[in-house]
């Protein structure tokens, strides 16, 4: 189910200049490290390896530490994201509420498992912890959109829209 | 002058409801109508009914409106800000039906005390003004030009207030021990890592009133000796990280952070670390580990971080509720705080109500109110008459209280007399729906999931009291694994490093101590009364009842269901049976039978 895809990196010089530049202002920051990862996932939406030799290189840090700080942590993210990026809440309200169902329910219509990407780089899924909208349990956000008081018959409808977005 | 104030909230919940879009629309009116200067619009933090969102408030009437949408504008405004009279649709109807035209009046609000939670839903969290005109930032004057930094602390101590982040410890003594470490260089942390999945007190805080928390923390920067503070936040926040920046940066201006603050000489600054989504860094030896950049993993006490916290340097952490107090305790002194909640418990506890509950949202209550007062006459009830089964507390490392315990004042103690524990705040409403040997399962998936795995009796004892826990739900498990889950409890909680591994076990234990009636129904009926577990879970059709539509057959994913030759009377075609071998218990036929013939249990 989970397909692990092999993508290349393809960053550009500027997101690489302009990490640079970020790194250069950390340098000296006391537990700069953190940020760092940060903010280089916010340029390039993931941390794939090139990105961490660079960073290990300008914060002077093993890239030992630099791996084992990025996957400590889930925010951090060592594969690539789709497009639209779907959240499922397992927080304890919404998980009470049913959100389980919906996770399988959006596992059976993408094919693809938390932490896994559709294979046309379209979707991506992620159980997430609580998003802090317990009054709406159950919930799933796509691309920070939240969507509340869902259903098992109501999640098809949502991937649908998205695809037809697409075309 | 403004001749109407209309306070949007502007809380996460609401957001999600979009009632930002809400507020676009009344600015875009106004302008129209060119009612601008007569009527203000404020964006504010959390009302606390999250469940009623998007919430509005109309002064100087006090008009509660709630679930009020962007088309809801025009009539807002011609009927109550030009017409004067509100709009009777939108007013809250208590469960008996009788209209209710100001939140103070619901029964929701009616037993709460709003200390913490006291200027959220109240101001505008981005004007620093609007938190100054509601005594802000007076109690850092006091402190700083009327006592010393040992009278601050007898204060706190006097006050009797308790961490509100989950264990309760006293934080006037946290504030002493950090005081009588000499050095010269030491930290003021702010705990806003709020990982308990179903809390989100320290959120609104965060969002609805962020220089309570800044003006906090300098407080405590001048009783220790400190003069550069962390705050700790969730990734997962934006808006709150957002109010905050924005805070800082004003307070900054206005001369209440950074050098020489209200020319007593004073420094103090204050930086953001935001976390990245791990539930261990909640632990103050973790959270610290990962302000210094590295895996957040705990490290062993003592020493304590009053002696050497982070970067090696005395450092006190306290959590953001327990810092929206502290302003207040100085201004209206310890005696008057004290004088609210139990002997052992001062002040307020805010609570994140979730669940199977009428009311969702956030209450704030004096300690010692009763369970049963905050679940059926704040919360509500539970919806669609369902019962009460169990209310869980403290999330991941708390327990779930049964219906006997209802009456039980809430506080620290009591709490963990009967099995649970405080934690951060959550509160989760489970009814008969729910299984209790599943929720238990849930946590202890959580935990195992976040166990940083530095210290073995977490990383591996959870891991097989999971592997323990999921034969029950599958039917597997003997009478004998049940005794040696309890063991194997007593063990992780006796021997792990940090107050994860040690309050793991928790959710497991209370509910073999409350519910072992429906674990045993696991393991010695294999069936789930609540039917919840999957595995144990059986789909039959009611033969009398099935039309022979033949739906359920054309959905089941396994061929699992075929036409029986028995026609029950008044119908045209046979029924249909599921063959229980084939059966992957999806349930797509329960949700595709329009007749109601698909029976589960």
């Amino acid at each position: 189910m989970n397909q692990k895809i092999v993508i290349p990196f393809d960053g550009t010089p500027e997101q690489e200049k302009q990490l640079r530049a970020e790194l250069a202002e950390l340098k000296n920051v006391p537990g700069g490290l953190m940020p760092a990862l940060q903010k280089a996932q916010g340029i390039y939406g993931y941390l794939p390896k090139e990105v961490m030799i660079i960073i290990a290189e300008e914060l002077s840090v093993p890239l030992s530490e630099v791996y084992g700080v990025a996957t400590f942590y889930a925010q951090f993210s060592l594969t690539p994201k789709g497009k639209y990026q779907i959240g499922v809440c397992l927080g304890t309200a919404c998980y009470v509420k049913g959100s389980g169902d919906i996770y399988n329910e959006l596992v059976k219509e993408l094919g693809i498992e938390s932490g896994g990407v559709t294979p046309d780089k379209m979707f991506s899924l992620d159980a997430t912890r609580c998003i802090g909208c317990c009054g709406l349990a159950p919930v799933m956000s796509i691309n920070g959109e939240v969507y509340g008081n869902l259903t098992t018959k109501s999640v098809a409808g949502i991937i649908e829209k998205y695809k037809q977005l697409e075309g | 002058m403004y001749r109407t104030h209309i306070l949007v909230c502007g809380g996460t919940g609401c957001t999600s409801n979009k009632s930002f879009k809400i507020v676009e629309e009344l600015h875009k009116q106004l302008t129209e109508r060119n009612l601008n200067d007569e009527v203000k619009v404020i964006t504010t933090g959390c009302f606390g009914l999250c469940a009623k969102g998007p919430i509005m408030v109309v002064y100087p009437e006090g008009t509660f409106y709630h679930s009020v949408k962007a088309e809801d504008v025009t009539e807002i405004i011609e009927t109550h800000v030009i017409g004067g009279k509100p709009v009777d649709r939108l007013l809250h109807r208590e469960n008996d039906g009788t209209v209710v035209d100001s939140l103070k009046d619901t029964e929701f609000m009616k037993k709460q005390v709003r200390l913490a939670l006291r200027n959220c839903g109240v101001i505008d969290p981005e004007n620093i003004e609007e938190y100054i005109g509601r005594d802000g930032y007076q109690a850092l004057a006091k402190v700083l030009t009327q006592m010393t930094p040992q009278d601050v602390i007898d204060t706190i101590l006097a006050s009797g207030l308790r961490g509100r982040g989950g264990a309760g410890f006293p934080t006037g003594l946290k504030w002493k021990f950090a005081k009588a470490s000499e050095g010269p260089v030491k930290y003021v942390c702010c705990n806003a890592d709020e990982g308990d999945p179903g809390a989100f007190m320290d959120r609104s805080v965060l969002e609805g009133d962020p220089h309570v928390v800044i003006e906090a923390m300098a407080i405590a920067a001048y009783a220790i000796g400190s003069n550069q503070g962390y705050v700790y936040i969730r990734a997962e926040y934006p808006i709150a990280v957002q109010r905050l920046q924005k805070a800082i940066n004003q307070a900054k201006e206005y001369g209440m952070l950074g050098k020489n603050i209200f020319g007593t000489g004073f420094d103090f600054d204050l930086e953001i670390r935001l976390g990245a989504g791990a539930f261990v860094c909640g632990e103050e030896t973790a959270l610290m580990t990962s302000i210094e950049g590295k895996r957040g993993e705990p490290r062993p006490r003592p020493p304590f971080p009053a002696i050497k916290g982070l970067f090696g340097k005395p450092t006190i952490l306290n959590n953001v509720e327990t810092y929206a107090n502290v302003p207040q305790i100085i201004l209206k002194g310890a005696e008057w705080f004290s004088s609210i909640g139990t002997e052992k418990s001062k002040g307020t506890k805010v609570f994140a109500l979730g669940g199977k509950i009428v009311n969702t949202g956030l209450v704030e209550v004096p300690m010692g109110t009763t369970l049963r007062e905050v679940v059926y006459e704040i919360g509500g009830g539970i919806p669609g008459g369902k019962k009460f089964k169990a209310a869980q507390t403290g999330g991941p490392s708390g327990g779930c209280i049964p219906v006997e315990h209802l009456d039980v004042p809430i506080d620290y103690d009591n709490l963990i007399a009967i099995g649970s524990m405080m934690g951060s705040g959550g509160l989760i409403v489970m009814d008969e729906d729910n299984c209790m040997v599943d929720i238990a399962k849930f946590f202890l998936e959580f935990t195992v999931d976040e166990s940083c795995g530095k210290c073995t009796p977490c990383r591996i004892g959870n891991k097989r009291l999971l592997e323990l826990l999921t034969k029950v739900t599958e039917g597997t498990a003997t009478l004998e694994d049940l005794d040696k889950m309890e063991e194997l409890c007593y063990y992780i909680k006796a021997n792990s490093l940090c107050g994860l591994g040690q309050t793991a076990p928790n959710p497991v234990l209370s509910t073999l101590r409350y519910f072992r009636d429906e674990y045993v129904a696991h393991v010695v009926d294999k069936t789930c009364p609540a039917g919840v577990c999957k595995k144990l879970l059986k789909y039959s059709i009611d033969k009398e009842k099935c039309i022979g539509c033949g739906m359920c057959a054309k959905k089941c994913p396994a061929e699992a269901i075929s036409r029986t030759d028995y026609t029950a009377p008044g119908h045209k075609l046979a029924s249909m049976a599921i063959d229980s071998e084939k059966c992957v218990k999806c349930g797509a036929c329960i949700s595709t039978c329009k007749f109601g013939a698909v029976k589960k249990g």
